[in-house]
């Protein structure tokens, strides 16, 4: 009895000696190294693995890092500057401050502004629709609808918008990571600088055709007037192919070209409410006043009375 | 047993309603927009201008490469714009648009081809001429005609296949064409021949064809070399490969070409327009179009300029019957559902099939059941469910080692899975990524 015990205790002893020496041999004999920053910068990262940066995931990406000299063009656009700040200071490395960007979606033909003219009964994937033909609206540059951005989206960033039935994207969530840029079959989807409390304008429209056709298919379609071109005070749109396109860097955010635009294809976003035209204002200023008043006067009547 | 492709094939109902009505040749229409994309290749560059004035057969766009076709104008009239019309592509492409001049009468007259037996021109002036006269594969695949007959020298040809098989559900074009042409389609056989110092020939024809297989046979029976193929009605027999297959006992290889078996294939509608342009001097400028749906008034063939908007073919058959849900450029099969009528007809347009509603609709996509009837008619002998899902999960590399790219895009796979799979849709979209990966690679 007891010498089964021994022995099995035995066998089970020497065998883990055994595979401890065998593992002990082949890890030294086959040892890689290894350097220690990438694992540190690795460390530093989203560790999203969105491939945002153009290398397959984050780990990779760290070995890319290190192993660059100059490491001025790499930049993790999730991340962003805080990260590549502190990643240059643990590699003794420069890099270059880059803008933050969010998508923004050029495109603003949901269905009651562009009507649909066919049916589609393929596969629901933009990417198939967009090979087989011009999309179930007259207009052949718009979203084609059937969201492979938000499938492609690894931050919940967009959601297909059921009213419009375009996407929409989130901007807090969006993490410039470009995933859906690269899905979007129609290139619908932008990078544009993340202002100050994100504030932008930008053509929400990519429809080249004239502007007769193009208003047809699209009610807020650019119609290429060059409206817009010609209020902007500093030269920041371009007209090509019948349709404007607003330099990111030049424009100053002024929207003088939101107002003109005659099919309202010009998108603002977050900017405060416009006040009203002074000269409108003064008119309905008295009226207004005389009204605040009695309500003033009467709240402080019934708050006496209580 | 009649000669057929062993891999494979389907059998959808014929519904041939059009083959006992002849062709007739169409109004002309008020204004034609003709496409400088209709073939297979680089697109024509265009050589007119807007308010330019031209006549019928002129050049209007020069072939733009090795691979591209001339192309003509069908009318008489004026340039009145080059403008951007949607095609059969689904997207709006380059269109040279042509008013009809009312009062030229060359629009209008008839002109009396009587039947021209002796071929006058060498070798080389006949593959110049059919250069010349924008001469396309009018099977659907428009693939430039004077590049497929340009063949290098020390290459050993010895068969020239006639396909007259028309495998498409519906279509009666080329059976109409066989049937009423039978003669100068002999003779155009025999300009080929001369062409291409060929001794051998075979005219392909599908057994549901019986009257124009009988009246070849009367044709030829004087010829040398010249045979009918009675052949079984099998979808897609049409095709080069199973054609081949199925008459010579030929495998073509893989990625190849007939001709690397020492076979060329034409198309009975090539061999008529070859003969137009080689007696007559007559470009490509109008081709035969089966209009035909089950619930139209009217259906029939037409002899068809290249532009006509697609609209007056319906106008042409008494209108869109109530209940329409789909209008297909093509057959059933492999044919391609255009966005609306001001599609223009082009020199690939065999047929305007129109689709009622009940027949349109696709079926909910459900799971596969691996019953594997998608591989048993697969006639390229690939596995269409696989391919599928390697494309659905983007695996292009694996796909591309399964053969994706032999596909013919026949259709037989979508059209017997009993779980209404969208297996070609998915195929055709691997098909075009894997096409595209390899043009980057090189």
């Amino acid at each position: 009895m007891t010498d089964s015990v021994l022995y099995s205790v035995l066998l089970l002893v020497s065998l883990g000696v055994i595979a401890a020496i065998v593992l002990y041999i082949v890890s030294k004999k086959f040892y890689v190294y290894e350097n220690p920053l990438i694992a540190d910068v690795d460390e530093l990262l989203p560790g999203a693995n969105c491939a945002g940066c153009g290398s397959p995931g984050c780990k990779s990406f760290a070995d890319k890092l290190v192993n660059t000299e100059d490491i001025s063009e790499l930049f993790c656009p999730v991340g962003g500057n805080d990260v590549m700040k502190m990643v240059a200071e643990l590699l003794g490395k420069e890099v270059a401050e880059k803008d933050p960007t969010v998508a923004v979606l050029r495109c603003q033909g949901g269905c009651d502004v562009r009507p649909k003219t066919t049916e589609y009964q393929g596969p629901r994937t933009c990417a198939i629709s967009a090979m087989v033909y011009g999309g179930e609206t007259d207009c052949q540059y718009g979203c084609l609808g059937d969201g492979d951005c938000v499938k492609v989206c690894k931050f919940d960033a967009m959601y297909m918008d059921k009213t419009t039935g375009l996407p929409v994207i989130i901007t807090d969530n969006c993490t410039s990571c470009g995933a859906c840029v690269e899905e979007c079959p129609r290139d619908i989807i932008e990078m544009r600088p993340r202002n100050k409390r994100d504030l932008k304008v930008f053509v929400g429209c990519l429809n080249e055709d004239k502007g007769g056709i193009a208003k047809k298919s699209c009610s807020v379609a650019c119609i290429g007037c060059s409206k817009c071109e010609d209020i902007c005070p500093k030269d920041a749109i371009v007209m090509v192919n019948n349709l404007a396109y607003i330099d990111p860097v030049l424009c100053t955010l002024c929207r003088k070209c939101v107002d003109v635009c005659p099919t309202h294809s010009i998108i603002e976003t977050n900017f405060p409410p416009k006040k009203v035209k002074k000269v409108v204002e003064k008119k309905v200023e008295v009226k207004v006043a005389v009204v605040k008043e009695q309500i003033v006067t009467e709240s402080k009547k019934s708050k006496t009375d209580a | 047993m009649l000669k057929t492709f062993p891999k494979g094939g389907i059998h959808p109902p014929e519904n041939k309603i059009t083959s006992s009505k002849g062709i007739k040749r169409m109004t002309v229409p008020k204004v034609v927009n003709v496409p400088i994309a209709q073939h297979i290749g680089i697109p024509a560059e265009i050589v007119v201008d807007r308010k330019d004035k031209v006549e019928i057969g002129q050049v209007i766009a020069k072939s733009g490469g090795f691979v591209s076709s001339n192309i003509h104008s069908p009318v008489a009239g004026t340039v009145t714009k080059l403008d951007l019309i949607i095609d059969s592509s689904g997207y709006k492409k380059q269109c040279i648009v042509i008013r009809t001049d009312a009062k030229n009468p060359s629009n209008f007259e008839e002109v009396k081809e009587p039947l021209k037996m002796d071929i006058k021109l060498e070798p080389k002036e006949i593959l110049q001429r059919i250069t010349d006269c924008g001469i396309v594969g009018l099977g659907g695949a428009t693939f430039p005609s004077q590049v497929k007959l340009n063949v290098r020298e020390g290459t050993v040809l010895d068969y020239l296949i006639i396909n007259g098989v028309e495998c498409e559900p519906y279509l009666t074009a080329d059976h109409r064409l066989m049937l009423e042409k039978a003669e100068e389609i002999v003779v155009g056989i025999k300009i080929l021949m001369k062409a291409l110092h060929l001794k051998k020939v075979v005219i392909g024809i599908e057994n549901n064809k019986k009257d124009a297989i009988n009246l070849f046979k009367k044709v030829i029976n004087k010829e040398d070399g010249i045979q009918v193929a009675a052949l079984q009605v099998k979808y897609p027999q049409g095709g080069e490969k199973q054609l081949v297959r199925a008459i010579l006992g030929r495998e073509v290889p893989k990625n190849g070409l007939p001709l690397d078996v020492g076979v060329i294939v034409h198309n009975v509608g090539t061999i008529f327009a070859i003969y137009q342009a080689i007696q007559y001097n007559k470009p490509l400028i109008e081709r035969v179009v089966t209009v035909t749906g089950k619930k139209l008034d009217n259906p029939s063939n037409f002899w068809v300029k290249i532009g006509t908007p697609i609209k007056d073919l319906i106008a042409e058959v008494g209108g869109l019957p109530e209940g329409t849900r789909k209008l297909v450029n093509g057959g059933p099969m492999m044919g391609k559902a255009i966005k609306n009528t001001d599609v223009p007809v082009t020199k690939g347009t065999s047929g305007i099939l129109v689709i009622a509603e009940e027949e349109a609709s696709r079926g909910e996509a459900k799971n596969c059941i691996r019953c594997g009837e998608c591989v048993y008619v697969c006639p390229m002998g690939l596995e269409p469910h696989l391919l599928m899902n390697l494309s659905e999960k983007g695996l292009y590399e694996r796909a591309s080692n399964e053969d994706i790219m032999t596909c013919i895009e026949c259709g037989s796979c979508s059209y017997v899975c009993p779980s209404h799979r969208p297996l070609l849709d998915y195929i055709r979209f691997g098909k075009n990524i894997v096409k595209k990966l390899e043009t980057s690679k090189n």
